[in-house]
């Protein structure tokens, strides 16, 4: 076990506390309910084999299921993001320009960082509530909670990896 | 058979994609299925006593309008009580007259803002829950039992949309039944109200005896706004005597001739 599988098993395990037991108490405006969690997905090193990340981005959002009785939207909408991060993260930079191994989330420029979340965020949200209501006369319900629960999912996100990334010495 | 080896081989992160996400959406499409017993669920005792730890600390976020709910309550019984004492002198002792049984639960993990919701209780099977308990607190209607485990068990909320109670108009004893349309966690919508009844905004809706599940004439909530044709209403919204987004210590009401009724009922 290296020291960077530590942090990310103890990164998973501590995001989906905190998910399930203090995030999921919280409701801004009655209805909204961000997904930190999926931090988790934003923060996965590159280098680490494609397959090994997918499962444990199914694993992640499973246990978030265990805890809210929904199946598995979760698990679904992380794996979805999950497959399609890698894809969005070599159109935003120049592949040619960066190494993918050294790619560190808080070293790029914060436009290109918040266009990397906000993506992954509406796509991962779009899927979870989608499934979730899984009837399209109700898109426009469908969006509307998307669009709003996003926009709080996307900051808390931003603000995390600015404040707990920065000033540390380790890599991620 | 090289050939699909070798396909296999090729688009094995591929497949792999598609094979998690078939099973996740398969575990998603069985948790629809009302009763079947799934998998994926809060009552087990790893995600309940994680819950129930949680839910210590937000506890006493509600606990002020709990006291109060509670205290009111009290006053209610014992305001029955002694209209009761007045008016009879004798005491009911037969036991048969006794039909439901209350158990006393407290709600572990709440939800009102999905589309679906389902709420975890600290009492299981050991406790004497069943699947298809009915659920209410002082104040009225709350859900249906719909998985036990030894110690905690799920609800299915009013606020999901497999949630259809059987319920009446206090005032005239015409029969609907109680939906949700997801929009509103305060106001539920009720259907198939014969156009006979003669409804008005401010009338109480209760739940009908039509149902093992619940009692008759539990509170349910007020008609807030109704639209009337000549041949039916349509959009009678009800607004909830309780606030489901401040619930805390309910009862699972188990009918005591439940199994007789079934009996009957399969028997047919």
């Amino acid at each position: 076990m290296t020291r960077e599988t530590i942090i990310i098993a103890f990164r998973f395990i501590f995001l989906v506390l905190v998910q399930t037991l203090i995030l999921n108490n919280i409701y801004f405006f009655d209805y909204i309910n961000p997904n930190l969690y999926i931090l988790f997905i934003f923060l996965y090193p590159l280098g680490v084999k494609r397959t090994n990340f997918l499962i444990v981005s199914f694993l992640l959002g499973l246990s978030i299921d265990l805890f809210s009785n929904s199946g598995g939207i979760n698990a679904a909408a992380t794996v979805a993001i999950a497959y399609l991060r890698l894809p969005i993260l070599k159109l935003l930079i120049n592949s040619q320009d960066v190494d993918l191994k050294l790619f560190k989330l808080h070293k790029e420029s914060f436009f290109r960082v918040l266009t990397y979340i906000s993506i992954l965020t509406f796509t991962h949200h779009f899927v979870l509530i989608g499934l979730e209501y899984s009837s399209i006369k109700e898109i426009g319900a469908i969006l509307h909670k998307t669009i709003t629960t996003s926009l709080f999912t996307i900051f808390l996100c931003t603000l995390s990896i600015y404040l707990f990334s920065k000033n540390k010495t380790t890599n991620f | 058979m090289h050939k699909i080896a070798y396909f296999i081989e090729k688009h094995k992160y591929f497949l792999l994609f598609i094979l998690l996400e078939v099973i996740a959406i398969g575990l998603t499409i069985q948790s629809h299925n009302y009763h079947k017993s799934q998998f994926i669920n809060t009552a087990n005792s790893l995600t309940g006593n994680l819950l129930t730890k949680s839910n210590t600390f937000f506890e006493f976020i509600n606990l002020k309008a709990e006291n109060l709910r509670l205290a009111k309550e009290n006053a209610n019984l014992r305001t029955a009580l002694h209209i009761k004492n007045n008016e009879s002198t004798f005491i009911i002792s037969d036991s048969s007259a006794i039909i439901n049984s209350f158990i006393p639960a407290k709600i572990i993990q709440n939800n009102y803002t999905k589309r679906n919701n389902i709420l975890t209780i600290n009492k299981g099977s050991l406790d004497g829950i069943v699947i298809d308990m009915g659920v209410v607190n002082s104040n009225g209607i709350i859900g249906v039992v719909n998985q036990v485990s030894d110690n905690f068990a799920t609800v299915l909320s009013v606020l999901n949309e497999k949630s259809k109670v059987n319920a009446k108009l206090k005032k005239n004893n015409y029969f609907g039944t109680l939906t949700w349309d997801g929009i509103n966690y305060k106001t539920s919508q009720l259907l198939d109200i014969q156009r006979q009844a003669n409804i008005s905004v401010g009338d109480t809706i209760v739940t009908g005896g039509k149902s093992i599940l619940f009692p008759e004439n539990i509170n349910i909530g007020i008609i807030t706004s109704f639209d009337a044709s000549i041949k039916n209403y349509t959009n009678i919204e009800v607004e909830f005597f309780t606030d489901m987004s401040n619930i805390g210590y309910i009862y699972a009401i188990y009918n005591l001739d439940r199994e007789e009724i079934l009996e009957l009922q399969n028997n047919d």
